[in-house]
């Protein structure tokens, strides 16, 4: 086929069909006999990777479903609710984890390289990032916790003023359009169907834009009305967020194994799989946090 | 060569090595979207919002998913794989919500508040 002069019999080896490597890769210590390259082996490996990655995207696709259906019915709920949850946190979690993915990549570039401090310290810098990660979420989840913010039947608010929950929304002020409290009815009529009259002073009719009047900071809080159903945001808050958390610390046990084993020299850029492959799971990881992040901390 | 992929690498590398000011780059375009995600939430659009938001995070994601995971790099078929788990998410939530959209006539008002129609 080709008349070029190949000296080097792994890299001859390369276009050969399987019976004809013969003994080309007989050195290579962590080639599995049933494969017939190195690449091979690794691009199999990646194949099988990409393919679990295709069921968590469905498994985590179906909690999206959840939230897409729930808030369609019912955007009262969310749009009430995601005022409990402190965006710089989650913004900060947002970044934490970018930073996380960067680490992570630059890890697997140096198991290619050879390089093995990089990879140590990288993969380390990984793993401080999902500490970190970790250690805001519990912040967040501690608050809700002790404010009785809970999921589905546990939820049982110890303030049913939300500004006295804001002790994380200090930042925001009341003139910040959107995120603001929501218009309440200061009182309900009787009969919704029969009267077309706005009540005063809250005015506006709609939800979403409603919170840019000018008079609605204004508004006393004790008028606030929560609206039913709010434990379902919460259920869906928890849910999804704690999902992806376990899949965090999961990611944290495959860093650290992963970690041990570069410390004991065992990747090279001729074997650096494993690297790769808990790289795309991390990347995952990330992947969902960045569809996360704005669905449930930047509702407007 | 007899190659079929898009890129070959050299016969000593198993797999393309990103270059780190692809890395970097990358890096800085999340950080920079992520802000502009937060910013954004200040200006109202309306509905629109969250589409944007939507949108943002797609950009993202492609950022990651086409550098960090290689995919730009690698055989076709990773990222064919993954495009079919996103089109069947896709599938999933279009079916379900055209489903409940059905349904918006019999939803009950929400005590004390009103929906702009």
């Amino acid at each position: 086929m080709s008349d070029r002069v190949e000296t080097d019999p792994v890299a001859a080896s390369h276009d050969k069909p399987y019976a004809a490597v013969g003994d080309a890769h007989a050195h290579e210590p962590h080639l599995a006999h049933h494969f017939a390259t190195p690449r091979q082996q690794y691009e199999s490996a990646k194949l099988g990777m990409w393919i679990f990655l295709a069921t968590e995207v469905l498994m985590f696709g179906g909690l999206f479903v959840a939230y897409a259906v729930y808030r369609a019915n019912h955007p009262e709920i969310f749009i009430y609710a995601h005022r409990y949850l402190d965006k710089t946190l989650g913004g900060i979690n947002t970044l934490i984890l970018i930073c996380s993915s960067l680490t992570m990549a630059w890890a697997v570039r140096a198991a290619q390289l050879n390089q093995h401090r990089t990879l140590i310290a990288c993969l380390v810098l990984t793993l401080v990032g999902a500490l970190g990660f970790l250690g805001i979420k519990y912040v967040e989840y501690k608050h809700k916790w002790e404010e009785g913010l809970r999921p589905g039947m546990y939820y049982d608010p110890v303030h049913r003023d939300v500004a006295a929950v804001d002790r994380f929304e200090t930042r925001e002020t009341a003139a910040v359009t959107g995120t603001g409290p929501p218009v309440p009815i200061t009182a309900p009529p009787e009969d919704p169907e029969a009267t077309r009259i706005k009540p005063a002073p809250a005015g506006p009719p709609g939800l979403a834009l409603s919170a840019l009047t000018p008079g609605a900071a204004s508004i006393a809080p004790e008028h606030r009305d929560e609206p039913d159903n709010v434990r379902v945001f919460f259920s869906v808050y928890f849910l999804m967020t704690g999902l992806h958390g376990i899949h965090v610390i999961v990611g944290m046990g495959l860093i650290t194994w992963i970690l041990l084993r570069a410390m004991k020299r065992e990747f090279s850029n001729r074997y650096f799989a494993p690297v790769d492959l808990v790289g795309l799971y991390w990347h995952l990881v990330d992947l969902i946090w960045i569809f996360l992040f704005p669905l449930l901390y930047l509702i407007h | 060569m007899g190659s079929t992929m898009t890129t070959h690498p050299s016969h000593d590398e198993l797999g393309h090595v990103m270059p780190k000011r692809v890395l970097i780059s990358v890096w800085a375009a999340l950080v920079i979207l992520t802000v502009i995600t937060v910013a954004v939430t200040e200006v109202d659009l309306g509905r629109f919002n969250i589409w944007l938001a939507l949108i943002i995070a797609i950009v993202k994601g492609s950022l990651v998913g086409l550098y960090f995971m290689h995919l730009r790099y690698d055989s076709p078929l990773y990222a064919l794989i993954l495009m079919i788990a996103l089109a069947f998410v896709v599938m999933f939530i279009v079916g379900t919500i055209t489903d409940t959209a059905a349904f918006q006539e019999s939803l009950e008002t929400p005590r004390g508040w009103r929906i702009s129609s």
